[in-house]
């Protein structure tokens, strides 16, 4: 056991590694990136140009440069921005993970609930009305891009209907702390959650609906009824219980990707400050150092959610540790 | 249902209804209305009265759904900006599921160190978060024209999104694919053939890839589907296709600043993702309950 928990550090270790060179070669070394002529500007003059690449160490060796920035970003922890000169990487990325993790967390909790309802709901009824509604919502949500939802709530919360009763409530776009006001920063975040979280419990509903119904096809099912349960019990103790896993799986995975930055689109819709967005405004300028910082980050929570998922899979499913 | 796929082909023959060019901005460009000439851009009535808004929906021939910002049609931007969505989505799904399948049947067919090192890569891209590695590829490529072999790739071209949609996708395809050529390569039928003393080749060709191509048909409508979505997120970061280039995602951020006082710039667009990725994934579902009998069992 404890060979296998080392063995999957390394491993996490080295995939981290191979993301950290993976980055670094996109923004230096492929034909068309030269940093130094970007970070001068479109139409800077040649010597503009080696004067930035010597200013940014950008003339010395590839392997020396990588070397360095990790050097800078982990062990002096004293990294700079390239766009931005002395403002600090690491501090820049610990400032906004809290909005993302506030965003990230609230939706989560909704989709869950949200998709094993509709899941279970409709497994039930399978074929009937509820059903036939359910999945055809869901099949929407799936559908639509998350940043036009994002932009038809604010249409409608923000502007259309803001002055009447129903969305006077809802404070101005953007961020609040929730350590600054409680109220306030539940009242900011509801749209973002319920926006975020939609397209999720269309994704969980339908997969748990599905999972539920294939199971019943299995002879544990058929034992339980036999036995006389009621159909209740049959299909939350039973067939809930085996469809979750792959849920659980997914959920491990899409929570570990939203943390890192994956949740950029309704952050930018919303005016939320986090760590999506501050990869893309890094990667807009093409600020290496936060670029390099930010990838890292999103990769790290992958990297652990995929950890995550693999031991929960090895507790939940007996089956899996033989293997 | 006919509308529907009526609707959707329009792009196709876009250049036979379109009333106007979607290309040129008309800022000072005038239309009749009821008889009476009405400037495109229309002096703003709110606020101070300084600056103009585009003309919002007419419903009639040109301008159907109102212009944007630069005074473009955006009835006649959706048409040909969907023949780009489409064609990106297509483009990039028959990219991915090519490398897919070559990458997923080399990992499962050949096992040992190549699998290792192909399964290994996959892991390693799987960990980078999809839309961060696209946003990555794209800055990297629009930036500046680069060469690929020998052709020349311009940076506003199409091929660019095509390119980044295609191969960020592949390791979602090639890991499935993967374990499809395994347990295939573990099923009787090929153990006979390998018994038989059927050549390693042969076997690949007339066993094992007629059974992955059911895979891969399978993935095609979805894949698309979500090709479009990625398309349109990307084109809204402005990481997608370059002006002066439509597509369903350009017109969408076109729309973004326009929000609050043309919403049709953005309703429409975001409708017409909306129904053709619904469409797609209908059509996928009805594919895998025709191709995979066994997945359609219990519904």
């Amino acid at each position: 056991m404890l060979a296998a928990i080392l063995s999957r550090l390394l491993r996490m270790v080295v995939v981290m590694f191979g993301i950290s060179v993976i980055t670094f070669l996109i923004f230096f070394a492929t034909p068309s990136s030269d940093p130094a002529a970007r970070i001068a500007g479109k139409n800077a003059a040649q010597e503009t140009i080696e004067a930035v690449r010597k200013d940014f160490g950008l003339d010395r060796p590839l392997y020396v440069q990588y070397g360095l920035m990790m050097q800078r970003l982990f062990i002096s922890q004293d990294l700079t921005s390239f766009a931005n000169r002395g403002q600090k990487i690491i501090p820049t990325v610990m400032a906004a993970a809290p909005a993302t993790l506030s965003l990230v967390s609230g939706a989560a909790v909704l989709w869950m609930l949200g998709g094993i309802l509709t899941g279970i709901t409709a497994a039930a009824f399978r074929g009937r009305w509820p059903d036939k509604i359910l999945m055809g919502l869901s099949m929407m949500a799936v559908a639509m891009p998350v940043f036009w939802v994002g932009e038809m709530v604010n249409l409608v919360t923000q502007n259309r209907l803001h002055d009447t009763w129903a969305f006077s409530w809802v404070p101005a776009l953007g961020y609040t702390p929730f350590s600054q006001d409680p109220g306030l920063w539940f009242r900011s975040m509801v749209f973002p959650w319920l926006t975020l979280a939609f397209l999720y419990i269309g994704l969980y509903g339908r997969m748990l609906r599905t999972g539920i119904i294939e199971t019943y096809q299995e002879d544990f099912i058929r034992t339980a009824r036999a036995k006389g349960l009621t159909g209740r019990k049959v299909l939350l103790k039973h067939a809930t219980r085996s469809a979750i896993i792959p849920i659980v799986i997914m959920f491990g995975m899409d929570f570990g990707v939203l943390v890192g930055g994956a949740a950029v689109l309704t952050e930018v819709v919303f005016g939320i400050n986090g760590v999506g967005r501050l990869t893309y405004q890094a990667l807009k300028v093409l600020d290496l150092p936060m670029i390099m910082a930010t990838v890292l980050y999103a990769s790290f929570f992958v990297v652990i959610a995929n950890a995550v998922v693999d031991l929960l899979c090895l507790l939940i499913d007996p089956r899996m540790r033989r293997a | 249902m006919l509308i529907v796929v009526a609707t959707l082909l329009a792009p196709v023959y876009a250049k036979h209804v379109a009333g106007t060019d979607p290309f040129r901005s008309g800022l000072s460009a005038k239309i009749k209305i009821d008889g009476k000439p009405t400037p495109v851009m229309q002096q703003s009535t709110e606020g101070l009265g300084l600056g103009v808004t585009p003309i919002g929906p007419t419903w009639g021939p040109q301008y159907m759904l109102g212009a944007d910002g630069q005074g473009r049609d955006v009835a006649a931007r959706m048409l040909y900006g969907g023949r780009n969505s489409l064609l990106i989505a297509g483009a990039s799904t028959l990219i991915c599921l090519f490398c897919a399948a070559i990458i997923g049947i080399a990992a499962g067919y050949s096992g040992g160190m190549v699998d290792g090192v192909l399964s290994n890569l996959i892991d390693m891209i799987w960990a980078f978060p999809v839309y961060l590695l696209a946003i990555s590829l794209s800055i990297v490529m629009i930036g500046k024209s680069f060469a690929l072999g020998p052709f020349e790739i311009s940076s506003g071209s199409l091929i660019v999104p095509i390119l980044i949609i295609g191969l960020v996708y592949v390791p979602y395809v090639a890991r499935p694919i993967r374990g499809r050529v395994m347990a295939i390569n573990q099923s009787e039928f090929v153990m006979a053939a390998r018994g038989l003393g059927i050549r390693r080749w042969k076997i690949l060709l007339r066993h094992i890839l007629p059974n992955v191509s059911t895979t891969l048909i399978v993935f095609a409508p979805m894949l698309m589907a979500l090709n479009i979505v990625t398309e349109s997120s990307l084109s809204f970061l402005s990481v997608g296709v370059q002006p002066p280039n439509a597509s369903w995602g350009t017109i969408l951020q076109d729309g973004q600043t326009l929000l609050y006082s043309r919403p049709w710039v953005s309703l429409a667009p975001g409708l017409a993702i909306m129904v053709t990725v619904l469409l797609l994934n209908l059509f996928g579902d009805v594919l895998r309950d025709v191709l995979d009998p066994k997945s359609a069992r219990g519904r």
